[in-house]
């Protein structure tokens, strides 16, 4: 990166303990970098493996349309929600997803201003799984009305009737962050692309994906003048993205902390929704990184070191979500109220203190084992655990949605839930929504960011590849 | 409308047609034809030329077919079917008659404006007073007749439901013989040469089988039919009938009387399972309202105090200050144990334990109240405890104060089972040859002994008049599709006595004819060939035969008016007890015992139909869609079952299969059996819900018989039971105090949990300069009958669900009917709270909802506008009242026509994906207030009643506007009974309860 000499001229290789991996392999150079990356959509074959892999997230993308097709001519009433619990699946996946979505933002935005260097390899994947997360989990506050076909109205229009919507609901509050959110991520997204479609554009062999690269890079020539618009279009999104990361959760989390409803009802769900959307986040990194470093071979791109950095965030983000866990707990007891300590009894020994004790498990005992470098330092341990924080991320919304609503103030109005096929298949669907994006994002795009992977390079090796150019 | 006057005109208006064959005129030729006979007339009238030309003029597109020789048999077919399916339907064109749009307003008729009629509902052998609301000419909500002296406005469950079957589309749309489309002309034509036949024998095997009736009209008609008929035979059979009440009427004066209670004089009320704060007692509306009366704190040491005994938890003892369960048959040796402590002479009957000690209190508090004191007795409890009962009202004093007699209502006393056995044996023995049942269903609700389908084979003519093609019209030979009491003239008494007419609402929908027209063919039919006289003439010509008067069309007018014929209540006889009171005879007092009840919501299984009816959650078990059999939950210990578990329920040999539920306070060794369920012809809606209780119910033990069998077929039932707590869980919901503590403390409602000062909201403060409506329950008055909700339901077009969404939470009701139990499961207290809205001042709803669509009204209400609703729920999600309903479906029937015209129209029908909830009625405010700004005034308290409010038999609900200092409601509010639920989350309800006060026995309290 031109712009950023003083990153040039220390490499963050030579700051490296003895035991400590690389963020990049050894032995590359600026053309194999470039090679190793657009090989992976350019040259290499479509496998077998890729593939299955599509076939079944299409799959079930297809489940998705079903449901929600079915969902559109029958009513919400297909799903297992009722009077008292008014919400199900639908937000707890929604909350679910938008959470998955921080990880992204917070590596390529926050990372960015920190100078956290690593998060080169990762971060273009990170923001593509940031924009599917919240494709997905844009759709729940759509297809979870009543009347889908006049959600609009939450969208503060010039209506002719002179009506808006009405501004001291959290829901509109999310529709102005969720909508935010998805509009940053996107630009972020592809502004960041352009350099590298633009080597596309150059490398591709095929008249009409270099037409389609070429129509996507935007005439990018990579003149020092575009380089430096680019520097700072770029550094100002990332200054738009980073408050991003902390209100938009923070508005998600107001859904419930604004109600009545006791077990939502509380102050300290800001913070801890926000630690815990990005401690789903990274472990949604993991799940993706991990299976895309083998199959592609570019575990000397994506390094133990990203995975050890990774695990290390979600140790941390985890540690703060269990002590949000346990300040419920405390309050439940310490403030004497009636209403806190009954919500508390409930989760953990009422009819459904099944979720509360596997959230536990999943949020917080099991996690507990990425103090161990060797589990950090080990990707089918780490895939393991990061699969268990998802589950038990969902959980935890679970929980704070489903579990709370079961039972409030007035006994004659308690009730249970139980999940429809429909509401299995709408979650199901948007997981191959999500792959199927995914899958295909990392068969046409760079999942790598080419030219700032090329920045990492040693300064030794880039004036050795411009001699031998020479 | 004659037909001949009415084609004359057609002809008139139409001149062009004459001599032309119109379709109705084919309709008409073919539905006077059945089987063969129907094609050879299709045939015939197909060779005519003036069939080929109405051919051409009605179906155009199909006409060509007609000279095609290979299609005309398909057309035929599509002809034949299309013209039966009009006769099924009972949609027959109308004769063309000239209409003519309203130039000018019919006098009395305003578009929107609601007219109110009165009229009465027979229940059994009682009528119950109602003031039906129409508009143009439908009915669309029933409201009690608040001048009527036997209810004083309150109503019932069954009243509030009746629309519902009026317009229920599964009802029998036209005469049948043997299955088949027929018709009212069809079936005189042929009966008459039957009915000559049993005219030359005297009737001798003529027979007629009705439900009881109290109706003089009817009376009489049947006396003219005897004259005509002497042989003949009127029996009468009512599967819920009071044959105990007259029997031990007769036991105790040596003649049937009607025994009606006081309540308003009586200060000690001891019930044996007599159930009189129950929809379906009869009085109970007036018993409810006198109770209530009688019930209030601020009458201090007055207060009435209520001792019960009873069989199965009803919402009655649920008011009782002390409850006894006990099995049925062990009420009569609790009722000879108090008669004997009351001095009765040869009344028997010992206790121990428990039983003794409330009875001994009981009884100190009785003769302590000389005068004021009262024995309630339930229809279930054979006729010595009747007549124990009639002899301790006498021994107390009673008579004349809390108790008085007359002459029974009923026209015809004798035990319904004993006419019905008589009925089969005659039969069986061959001797009849025509029956005709009127408004009974034998074959589904006889005693099981009693094989009324085998029986009926013996007949050679069988007729059903009935409102459904139910499980005896489909063994009948004839079926004469009824009317309802909506759609005809008659006449009924009420518990008191009083006339009550019943005028028609509605022409009836679907042609049928009432119970008098057909008498009146069976009078009439060999005089003049033709009947003509209608039910209306039957009816006032009878009242025409009996009034005395001069001015009798004003007599009559002021009758229909007002619904009653004032002063008619029976005059109050003096009897005396004759003979004594039978010895006690011996019980087996160990085994488990079965107990037959009429059903809550459904009666005896004639409202099975009814979506309404079915799905009011029943008071007490708070199930609805079912009837499970009720066990106590230490039986279930002992048996090893659990709710919901399907048992077989064996006595004697007698078999059926039902769901078990463990409800508290159920007496142990018993399980009770609601009657009704298990239709297999009722409709649509109740066929195949719940299991026949008939079916092991057996004439010689119509309530309750030992010798029961449980056993476990380990299958599950799934019942639509609540999935709430019916535990407060330690929560200050329901309040209650005895009298004693509310005396030294009357403010103690608001020690449990206070309220945060007013003022404590981010918002600014709504003011209100016009009315500021609000709300009082008293929970004090309130006892639980659910009548609110039904009347709920029929004022809001709130929709039926069905079990199964019942069974996910997704009841509609608007307003429920909350039930706590508290204390040991074996004989728990319970409590009523009915929730509507609460229309919070600070409503958490309010703020939440994303659109706007709940907003807070100028007068204070929270109004859902659901045109603006997008379906998020998180309103309901944020109501800690949980009384807000979403349409997760369609719920509501927007295709079945008659349903449409059950609706008020001013009140939107929800679609799906809206939220919906309690109003305040504000249909009704809006019409009280435009009434008021009209007459340039303010509403005046009173003028606007709640649907629920006005439906409520216990006054236990008072709305009216909090501006007003003097209004009842606000009154009532500055009370310090009142406080608001969980008004510690800082809602500022604003419908408050009154706090509940018992009066427990003070020497009882340990």
């Amino acid at each position: 990166m031109e712009t950023s000499p003083e990153s040039n001229a220390t490499p963050v290789l030579e700051r490296l303990l003895p035991d400590q991996p690389a963020v990049l392999g050894p032995g590359h150079t600026m053309g194999t970098v470039t090679d190793k990356i657009t090989a992976i959509v350019l040259r290499r074959p479509m496998t077998l493996g890729w593939l299955g892999g599509f076939v079944i997230a299409f799959t079930m993308l297809n489940m998705l349309v079903l449901a929600v097709g079915y969902l559109f001519f029958k009513g919400v009433g297909i799903w297992g929600i009722n009077i008292p619990v008014g919400w199900g699946f639908a937000i707890i996946n929604f909350v679910w997803w938008v959470g998955i979505g921080h990880a992204g933002t917070l590596i390529s935005a926050i990372l960015l201003l920190l100078k956290q260097n690593w998060r080169n390899s990762i971060n273009r994947f990170a923001e593509a799984m940031t924009l599917f997360a919240v494709a997905c989990a844009g759709m729940f506050p759509l297809i979870h009305t009543g009347r889908p076909w006049l959600a609009y109205w939450l969208f503060p229009y010039p209506s002719s009737m002179g009506v808006w919507p009405q501004f001291r609901s959290p829901l509109v509050w999310d529709v102005f962050a969720v909508s935010t959110y998805a509009t940053i991520s996107a630009l972020f997204w592809f502004i960041g692309l352009i350099p590298d479609l633009a080597t596309f554009r150059d490398q591709a062999k095929n008249p009409w994906t270099k037409r389609i690269y070429g129509l996507l890079s935007m005439g990018w020539r990579g003149s020092a003048r575009h380089w430096k618009r680019y520097e700072s279009a770029y550094l100002l999104l990332a200054g738009l993205a980073t408050p991003l990361v902390l209100s938009v959760h923070t508005v998600v989390s107001f859904d419930f902390a604004i109600a009545i409803v006791p077990g939502w009802h509380t102050t300290i769900f800001p913070p801890y929704f926000v630690a815990g959307a990005i401690y789903s986040g990274f472990a949604m990194v993991l799940v993706l990184a991990i299976p895309i470093r083998k199959f592609y071979g570019v575990e000397d791109m994506i390094t133990l070191r990203h995975l050890d950095n990774s695990a290390k965030v979600m140790l941390a983000t985890g540690l703060i979500v269990a002590y949000g866990y346990s300040m419920e707990a405390f309050f439940a007891y310490y403030s004497g109220n009636f209403w806190e300590r009954f919500m508390f009894l409930n989760r953990a020994t009422g009819p459904m203190s099944w979720a509360y004790v596997l959230l536990i498990l999943f949020n917080i005992l099991i996690p507990q084992l990425l103090w161990f470098r060797k589990v950090r330092m080990s990707p089918p341990m780490l895939f393991m655990v990061s699969v268990v924080v998802l589950v038990g991320m969902w959980l935890e919304r679970f929980v704070i949605v489903v579990v709370s609503l079961t039972r409030d103030f007035l006994p004659s109005s308690w009730g249970t839930y139980t999940a429809t096929r429909w509401d299995y298949m709408t979650f199901l669907g948007t997981l191959g929504l999500f792959f199927t994006a995914m899958l295909l994002f990392v068969r046409v795009m760079p999942s790598i960011t080419i030219f700032e992977m090329r920045t990492m390079l040693p300064e030794s090796k880039v004036q050795e590849e411009v001699a031998a150019h020479d | 409308m004659d037909n001949e006057s009415s084609k004359k005109k057609s002809e008139d208006v139409c001149p062009g047609k004459k001599g032309k064959l119109e379709l109705a005129e084919v309709r008409e030729k073919l539905t006077e034809a059945r089987g063969p006979r129907y094609w050879r007339t299709l045939d015939e009238l197909a060779q005519t030329p003036e069939f080929e030309e109405m051919l051409h003029r009605e179906f155009p597109r199909h006409a060509s077919e007609w000279t095609d020789d290979n299609s005309r048999r398909n057309f035929l077919k599509i002809m034949g079917a299309s013209m039966a399916l009009a006769g099924l339907s009972a949609c027959t064109k109308m004769p063309l008659q000239p209409i003519v749009p309203y130039v000018r307003q019919p006098q009395d008729i305003t578009l929107g404006k609601p007219l109110f009629f009165a009229t009465a509902m027979p229940l059994g052998a009682y009528a119950i007073p109602l003031l039906v609301e129409s508009h143009e000419g439908r009915p669309t909500k029933i409201e009690g007749n608040p001048q009527h002296p036997a209810t004083l406005g309150g109503t019932d469950v069954f009243s509030q439901a009746s629309i519902l079957t009026m317009f229920d589309p599964d009802r029998s749309q036209n005469p049948t013989y043997l299955g088949e489309v027929s018709s009212w002309g069809s079936f005189q034509d042929a009966i008459r040469p039957q009915l000559a036949a049993q005219k030359s024998s005297g009737g001798a095997g003529l027979r007629f089988l009705s439900g009881t009736t109290s109706s003089p009209s009817i009376a009489a008609q049947m006396a003219d039919i005897k004259k005509n008929y002497p042989n003949s035979k009127w029996y009468q059979w009512e599967p819920l009938g009071r044959d105990n009440v007259y029997a031990g009427a007769q036991m105790a004066f040596g003649q049937p009387v009607e025994t009606q209670y006081n309540f308003s004089n009586a200060k000690v009320v001891l019930s044996l399972d007599g159930d009189f704060l129950s929809s379906g007692f009869p009085g109970f509306h007036l018993y409810a309202r006198q109770f209530a009366g009688r019930r209030r704190p601020e009458l201090r040491e007055e207060m009435l105090r209520f001792y019960m005994a009873e069989s199965v938890p009803t919402n009655t003892a649920a008011k009782a200050d002390h409850r006894l369960p006990m099995k049925a048959s062990q009420v009569e040796n609790f009722a000879r144990a108090v008669a004997t402590q009351l001095g009765i002479a040869g009344a028997g009957g010992s206790l121990s334990g428990e039983q003794q000690k409330v009875a001994a209190a009981a009884v100190k508090d009785l003769l302590a109240n000389r005068g004021k004191a009262l024995v309630v007795v339930g229809d279930c409890q054979p006729p010595a405890v009747h007549a124990l009962a009639h002899a301790m009202n006498q021994a107390l004093g009673a008579v004349g104060q809390t108790v008085s007699y007359t002459d029974p209502v009923e026209v015809n006393t004798a035990s319904k089972v004993d006419q019905l056995k008589e009925l089969a044996g005659e039969m069986y023995a061959g001797k009849v040859e025509m029956l005709v049942m009127i408004g009974v269903n034998p074959v589904y609700d006889a005693p099981a002994d009693i094989d009324f389908y085998d029986a009926m084979q013996k007949v050679a003519l069988r007729i059903h008049h009935g409102l459904f093609q139910d499980e005896t019209a489909q063994y009948c030979h004839w079926h004469v599709n009824a009317t309802h009491f909506l759609e005809h003239w008659g006449d009924a008494r009420s518990f008191d006595g009083t006339i009550s007419l019943i005028q028609p609402l509605i022409a009836p929908l679907y042609g049928g004819h009432s119970e008098h027209e057909l008498l009146a063919v069976f009078n009439g039919l060999l005089v003049n060939g033709k009947i003509d006289f209608t039910d209306y003439g039957v009816v006032q010509g009878y009242w025409k035969s009996q009034y005395k008067g001069t001015d009798f069309e004003g007599w009559w007018r002021k009758g229909l008016h007002d619904g009653f014929v004032a002063g008619t209540a029976l005059p109050v006889k003096t009897v005396s007890a004759k003979g004594s009171i039978p010895p006690a005879q011996p019980q087996n007092a160990s085994g488990m015992e079965v107990f037959f009840r009429r059903d809550p919501s459904i009666y005896d299984g004639r409202f099975a139909n009814n979506g309404w009816l079915q799905e009011m959650v029943k008071p007490m078990t708070q199930i609805c869609w079912d009837n499970p059999v009720l066990i106590s939950v230490n039986t279930g210990k002992k048996l090893g079952l659990k709710a919901e578990d399907l048992v077989e329920l064996n006595v004697n040999g007698r078999k059926v299969k039902g769901a078990i539920w463990l409800q508290p306070g159920q007496p142990d060794d018993s399980a009770t059996v609601f009657l009704g369920y298990g239709r297999t012809k009722a409709g649509r809606v109740g066929d195949g819900q719940g299991f026949s209780g008939y079916k092991i119910r057996t004439s010689q033990s119509q309530w309750f018989t030992d010798g029961l069998k449980i056993k476990n077929t380990g299958e599950h039932y799934g019942l639509a039971a609540p999935e709430g707590h019916q535990a407060m869980e330690g929560r200050a919901i329901v309040r209650e105090a005895t009298l004693e503590e509310f005396m030294k403390d009357p403010g103690f409602a608001h020690e449990m949990v206070e309220a945060p000062p007013p003022g404590l909201t981010l918002y600014e403060p709504y003011t209100y300069n016009e009315y500021k409506w609000g709300m009082t329950i008293d929970l004090n008055s309130c006892i639980g009958c659910k009548t609110c909700t039904v009347a709920c339901q029929s004022e809001n077009n709130i929709a039926v669900v069905g079990k199964m969404q019942v069974k996910r939470g997704r009841i509609m009701n608007w307003l429920r009917v909350d039930n706590y139990h508290e204390g040991d499961p074996e004989n728990p207290k319970t409590y009523f709270q009915p929730v509507p809205c609460q229309q919070c001042e600070n409503a958490p709803c309010e703020v939440v909802c994303p659109v706007g669509a709940t907003n807070h009204s100028s007068e204070g209400l929270n109004d859902m506008v659901y045109n603006r609703c997008v379906g998020t729920r998180y309103c309901s999600n944020n109501c800690p009242y949980k009384v807000r309903r979403f349409n997760f479906l369609l719920f509501s029937d927007w295709d079945t026509p008659q349903l449409k015209f059950t609706r008020n129209p001013d009140v939107t029908v929800r679609s799906r994906g809206v939220m919906e909830k309690c109003s305040y009625c504000i249909q009704r405010i809006t019409h009280g207030r435009i009434r008021a700004e009209e007459e340039n005034r303010k509403v005046r308290d009173g003028e606007i009643l709640t649907a629920c409010q006005q439906a409520c038999p216990a006054d236990a609900i008072v709305f009216g506007d909090l501006n007003d200092p003097t209004s009842r409601v606000a009154k009532l509010k500055a009370t310090q009974r009142n406080y608001g639920l969980l008004e510690d989350l800082n809602t500022r309800p604003r419908t408050t309860y009154l706090a509940a006060v018992r009066n427990p026995n003070p020497e009882l309290e340990s």
